[in-house]
């Protein structure tokens, strides 16, 4: 036990003495969830946008007004002809154009009806759509108002209540996915990565033949990056709950127990990776392209899993962040108790059985 | 000069013997671009829904099965309750509840106003404004359905009416893969360029074999140049490839002049390796090199309006999407190939690229020793 303690001092050592890898290591969480809390957001401010107002009466000037004074859009200038708009989407200065028709003042009041052509740049097909819905909202808007009738209208009012989260912040949707991601390079990218160090350095050797058992080398590196992860995981969640005020309704001791499962599932991917390969470059560049990116992209932690293709669907049934982020989402937003998420717990249990029988058949005591 | 080629050949032969390396600078981005173009996608094709109909009246049931039969929408569910329908949200079985009230036809019929409840699942909240969009676009057909029915409704016709009319320009049918895989391979080319360079100059600090270089004659600038060349070589062969892949699989357009953006990637290239570069000079082990530059990737790839445009952002994001090199590549090369924007369009950008290019590479080179 007192040589045990030993080498897990040893590595803490190791990791503490780098402080740049750990500037990084506490920095990165702070960083990224102040990016998502503050810069990531789906309303549009400021999209610049140009008139081509071929009526320039006053109501088309009262609309004009309407659409910059909404606080969404930037007047960027003034176009004279159809011909110039090509020109100022390919130049990228502008996102939207807005016509008036001619006479279009004289139109609405003899014949009732005058016409504004919208065009977007739609080479980002989501903003595009963005534009095209808030500017014609307003102008709807305007219409209501124009309208003498339209009060009496008979209609169906439909109220809207955002479940978990009425303020639609991105944060909330984030920090789960964060949680994930972070816990996951903690824990699989830096252990394949430090235990690979070793063998590259044939330090490892010294350590197989020191009275220390292999699988107390293991647990040894292994432990101090657990540590990490989760003053890791502390830190997303204190800034999320104070700093963003996301609402943590479910039971604490629920969420560190699943956390503690992801991240041995995530450490014993760690230790396979690192049992088929000697070489840092190459754990690394497994670790990113096989378990990062699957991990950023196919988990639902930005883009949800249900618009996929079915393939991918598929896919990231097998990835062992997808199941997490359901888990933390429900104890932390739904106040889910353990009947909501065992079978997510079930399926994460299982690859953890899985990955751990794995690395433990596939770790060599000899060297070749 | 020789000692410059004869340093390429020891790098182009350490990189190309190293057998591992090579299925993941080639095969690892396509895959990446495969998969990423799939997966990143705010689309929504299919929405579940549960319904609480309290009144059971034919307004009711006409405005469900208006639900039901819209193709993104699908019913899951009938429940009599709230809470019962809320034990639905917990278990992720639909993100859509409409709660119709007792008397909701009654109410409209007599008062001309009727109230009904949405109830969204908001812990994604970009899905939940798309929901919500599609909702009350059927909702207000619904009402105007149904005001035509009504006979009291004569002179609504006589209303003055502004048409509005919406075309959307270099992608009409706003397919959201056109937009991505220009942003896929710019992420692509950029990692490659900050990862391999910065690892690859760290690499060989670790083993103690820059010290074999360092005791050489060769000049600071000729091992730099060698160092960096091959990578620049390959991130222009990446760029080619991945373009290549991307307009025969995903038929994305190729408007402008595929030269331009070759030109661009050159000087962008030089920007990206000087930056791996100067991580390398910061760092001593691999796994620092690493972390670091994961770090920088991840900071720029968010701010830089790869998946999120700029446009979103607050202003001081904006100002930081002034000085990352990715925003402004990332830009351009859409505006290339979608809108077919020729040089003078690009001409800022490449200043201010080329700008970057001389400053970032003189201050790495510079912050570059020779010892060790």
């Amino acid at each position: 036990m007192k040589r045990f303690l030993g080498f897990v001092k040893k590595e803490f050592y190791h990791i503490f003495r780098d402080y740049r890898t750990l500037l990084i290591l506490f920095g990165m969480p702070v960083v990224q969830i102040l990016v998502f809390g503050f810069a990531i957001t789906t309303e549009i401010k400021d999209a610049n946008i140009a008139f081509l107002d071929l009526s320039k009466d006053n109501v088309t000037e009262e609309i004009s007004n309407k659409i910059i004074s909404s606080g969404y859009f930037i007047l960027q200038q003034n176009l004279e002809s159809v011909e110039q708009i090509e020109k100022e989407f390919k130049k990228g200065t502008i996102k939207e154009v807005i016509i008036f028709e001619p006479e279009f003042a004289r139109k609405l009041e003899k014949e009732h009806k005058a016409n504004i052509q919208i065009i977007a740049d739609a080479s980002d097909p989501n903003l595009a759509n963005m534009l095209i819905n808030y500017t014609t909202s307003i102008i709807k808007n305007y219409q209501k108002e124009f309208k003498k009738y339209s009060d009496d209208l008979p209609f169906i009012e439909s109220e809207v209540k955002m479940i978990y989260n009425p303020e639609l912040k991105s944060v909330f949707m984030f920090v789960p996915g964060l949680m994930a991601v972070i816990l996951l390079l903690i824990s699989a990218l830096m252990t394949s990565v430090s235990i690979t160090r070793e063998k590259e350095f044939g330090t490892m050797e010294v350590l197989l033949v020191s009275p220390l058992n292999p699988f107390q080398i293991i647990i040894g590196k292994v432990i101090p990056y657990i540590l990490i992860a989760f003053i890791d995981a502390g830190i997303i969640l204190y800034l999320a709950r104070f700093v963003f005020e996301m609402p943590f309704e479910g039971s604490l001791i629920l969420l560190i127990l699943q956390c503690v499962l992801y991240v041995i599932t995530a450490l014993s991917l760690g230790i396979f990776i690192s049992s088929l390969t000697n070489n840092q470059q190459i754990a690394m560049m497994l670790s990113l392209a096989a378990l990062m990116l699957p991990t950023v992209l196919l988990s639902g932690y930005i883009f949800p899993v249900e618009n996929m293709p079915l393939l991918l669907q598929l896919l990231s049934n097998f990835i062992p962040a997808r199941w997490f982020i359901i888990i933390v989402k429900s104890i932390m937003l739904k106040n889910s108790d353990f009947s909501y998420i065992w079978e997510e717990t079930l399926i994460l249990l299982g690859m953890c059985a899985v990955f751990i029988l794995v690395s433990v058949k596939r770790f060599k005591i000899r060297l070749e | 000069m020789r000692t410059i080629i004869f340093i390429l050949r020891k790098e182009f032969l350490q990189i190309l013997r190293n057998k591992a390396m090579i299925p993941i600078i080639i095969f690892l981005p396509l895959v990446q671009l495969l998969i990423l173009a799939h997966a990143v996608t705010y689309e929504i094709k299919n929405i579940n829904f549960a319904v609480i109909d309290l009144d059971k009246t034919k307004y009711s049931r006409e405005l469900i099965s208006k639900f039901s039969q819209n193709k993104y929408f699908t019913l899951k569910d009938n429940f009599d309750n709230v809470e019962l329908a809320f034990d639905g949200f917990k278990k992720n079985e639909f993100k859509l509840i409409i709660n119709i009230p007792n008397n909701f036809e009654k109410d409209y019929l007599i008062s001309g106003k009727t109230k009904l409840q949405l109830l969204i699942n908001a812990e994604d909240m970009s899905a939940a404004g798309i929901i919500y969009n599609y909702t009350s676009n059927i909702i207000q057909q619904f009402n105007g359905e149904i005001l035509i029915e009504n006979p009291k409704i004569s002179d609504f016709t006589q209303e003055p009416i502004i048409e509005v009319t919406f075309s959307n320009w270099f992608n009409p049918e706003l397919n959201y893969k056109t937009y991505m895989v220009p942003g896929i391979l710019v992420i692509l080319v950029s990692l490659i360029g900050i990862f391999l360079t910065s690892m690859n100059i760290t690499r060989e600090k670790e083993l103690g074999t820059i010290e074999q270089i360092n005791v050489t004659p060769i000049k600071k600038y000729q091992f730099i140049f060698g160092k960096l060349f091959p990578f620049w070589i390959i991130g222009i062969v990446e760029l080619a490839f991945g373009m290549t892949a991307g307009i025969i699989i995903f038929n994305i357009p190729l408007l402008g002049n595929p030269l331009l953006i070759f030109l661009i990637a050159a000087i962008y290239l030089v920007v990206v390796l000087s930056i791996g570069l100067f991580i390398s000079t910061i760092t001593h082990t691999q796994q620092q090199a690493m972390f670091i530059a994961w770090f920088f990737m991840m900071l720029f790839v968010l701010l830089g309006g790869v998946f999120t445009p700029v446009e979103y952002m607050p202003q001081w994001a904006k100002v930081i999407a002034f000085f990352n090199p990715i925003a402004h590549f990332t830009r351009v090369i859409r505006m290339i190939m979608l809108k077919g924007s020729g040089f003078e369009d690009v001409a800022q950008t490449i200043y201010i690229l080329i700008i970057y290019g001389v400053v970032t590479s003189t201050l790495s080179v510079w912050l570059y020793r020779k010892r060790g």
